[in-house]
């Protein structure tokens, strides 16, 4: 891939029968990018993530994730990115050791090094009085951050996150975002979809999605410029009610 | 509502909590998934029992008159609970019929949203949007004329566009009358609210008009903003003098310790670390600083 894009995304389509779900978009993450992907319910940020993690066939164009092809190498992909979305959680019948140990597994990480990533963790999140309780019982912006962690276990290039801050009270969403920006800062590059309009303000580039097709692509400073707007709720409210 | 708790095993849902609403108005209760905001609205619309307190609604008593608030109260859960394999007109249809009254007799009231499904009232509920499926979800809550309305987290995953039509449509309901408690885990839509409660761990923070609690913030907060985010957040982290460091849209809301704070000490401290383009401001408090406040 040419200089140093993540993501090559050009003329996606993706149809159902008669429904254009995604329409002809066309664009490309940097190295090290956080990406926001915005629109509406409805508008085809789901079908165009499930496109770019390699789990649904577009119908016609071309789309390199990670330097594979969606079409040809779905399973490198895989191999390639972190996924992590509101609804799938971690496994909450075990013990937060056991989730790491579990999906350091599944990635075909050693046992040398899912103890190694597990200590690196445990410290980083401070976890040391959690990790041996049942995932089940911890509250959602614990889940979350441990989740997010895990999606990195295997140093992937990219990692995707579907509304990661859904439902998570106010403090833990910050203590998350610093996350992704320190995850961003390490080389990770960061494709994130959210409703919460501040979010969309701390990243790099946010695209924002109406009715399969990508309306808007810039920094959140430039379109707030171009669309005479004080914040990203405005722009957005602008881009998404036509 | 008085002294009420519930507790689930080792959990504790919901811990003392007392609160009052009053007559036509709007009402939010905000905090993040896993405050108790749900325990609470099944408690007041009696599909759970309360281990300890009371509570009425609509002057009707939860244990012993827990009939009379069902005709009384409409309810729409977080879920979406109607029935997928019915058609839109059918789950209406159905819920008239289940309180007693025709569609017909209560249509001004759900009109202004309804109409906006009724191109597709032959379908499939389960095969609705999302939106679509949340304005039939309130047209069934609201078909037999409620005078409390209950809605758990109505607008949780919902755009930004969508959520601002659903509160456009929730001032035009109160406007006719009905009492509304809402939930949400959104801080901007408390502003909206008549009143508001703050709730994290199963516990009130705070309760009183959006505008007071606002006023009773007890810092002065800045903007600051400089070319590299991650960057700043790491200095003003580790400025001796920081009280509260807190990423928020385009900037950090920055609070100091000192009463006697001057910003351009910190200008000149960000200025020492290289940060470029910095720019610091005071700024208007909102309603998420004094969640995060409270619940510290």
């Amino acid at each position: 891939m040419k200089n140093n894009n993540v993501i090559e995304v050009e003329n996606l389509t993706k149809k159902f029968g008669n429904f254009t779900a995604v329409n002809s978009i066309t664009f490309e993450v940097k190295k090290g990018e956080i990406f926001g992907f915005l629109g509406a319910n409805g508008a085809g940020k789901t079908t165009a993530m499930k496109m770019l993690i390699g789990i649904s066939k577009p119908t016609s164009g071309k789309a390199q994730v990670a330097g594979f092809d969606v079409f040809t190498h779905p399973e490198d992909i895989k191999k390639n990115i972190g996924y992590m979305s509101q609804k799938f959680a971690l496994y909450d019948d075990l013990t937060v050791k056991e989730n790491i140990t579990f999906f350091g597994g599944i990635y075909g990480l050693s046992r040398a090094k899912i103890k190694e990533k597990r200590n690196e963790l445990v410290e980083e999140l401070g976890l040391q009085d959690i990790v041996n309780e049942l995932v089940g019982s911890l509250p959602l912006g614990w889940k979350q951050k441990i989740s997010f962690s895990i999606a990195l276990l295997h140093s992937p290039t990219i990692v995707f996150l579907d509304e990661p801050t859904g439902g998570v009270d106010p403090i833990t969403r910050r203590q998350f975002w610093e996350m992704i920006y320190k995850a961003a800062n390490n080389g990770t590059t960061v494709f994130v979809t959210t409703h919460y309009m501040d979010e969309a303000e701390y990243c790099d580039r946010v695209s924002i999605m109406v009715d399969g097709k990508i309306e808007a692509l810039d920094t959140p400073k430039k379109l707030k410029e171009k669309y005479n707007a004080d914040n990203m709720n405005d722009v957005f409210l602008k881009l998404a009610r036509g | 509502m008085q002294h009420i708790s519930k507790s689930f095993k080792k959990v504790t849902a919901v811990n003392d909590v007392s609160f009052e609403v009053k007559e036509g108005e709007l009402f939010g209760l905000i905090g993040p998934d896993g405050a108790g905001k749900t325990t609470i609205f099944r408690i007041l619309t009696t599909l759970l029992f309360a281990d300890k307190g009371t509570a009425t609604v609509a002057g009707f008593d939860v244990v012993d008159d827990y009939k009379e608030i069902r005709n009384n109260v409409g309810y729409m859960p977080g879920k979406f609970s109607l029935y997928q394999d019915l058609t839109v007109e059918e789950n209406l249809d159905f819920f008239a019929t289940i309180f007693g009254t025709t569609i017909e007799e209560n249509y001004e009231l759900i009109k202004d949203i309804y109409v906006q499904i009724e191109p597709f009232k032959k379908r499939r509920a389960g095969a609705l949007s999302g939106g679509m499926k949340q304005k039939l979800a309130l047209s069934c809550a609201l078909i037999h004329k409620p005078k409390v309305l209950f809605l758990d987290e109505p607008t949780t995953g919902v755009d930004p566009v969508s959520r601002k039509e659903f509160w456009e449509m929730l001032k035009r309901l109160q406007q006719k009358g009905i009492t509304i408690l809402v939930s949400t885990p959104y801080m901007d839509e408390a502003e909206l609210c008549d009143r508001i409660a703050l709730i994290q761990h199963g516990k009130i923070l705070q309760i009183d008009t959006p505008q007071e609690i606002i006023k009773h913030y007890p810092k002065k907060i800045y903007d600051v903003r400089a070319d590299n985010m991650y960057r700043l957040i790491e200095s003003l982290k580790s400025f001796e003098h920081h009280y509260s460091v807190y990423p928020f849209g385009e900037f950090v809301h920055y609070t100091d310790k000192r009463d006697d704070f001057n910003p351009q000490e910190l200008q000149q401290y960000l200025a020492t670390k290289n940060h470029q383009n910095i720019k610091i401001e005071i700024t208007k408090t909102t309603i998420e600083d004094t969640f995060m406040e409270l619940a510290k």
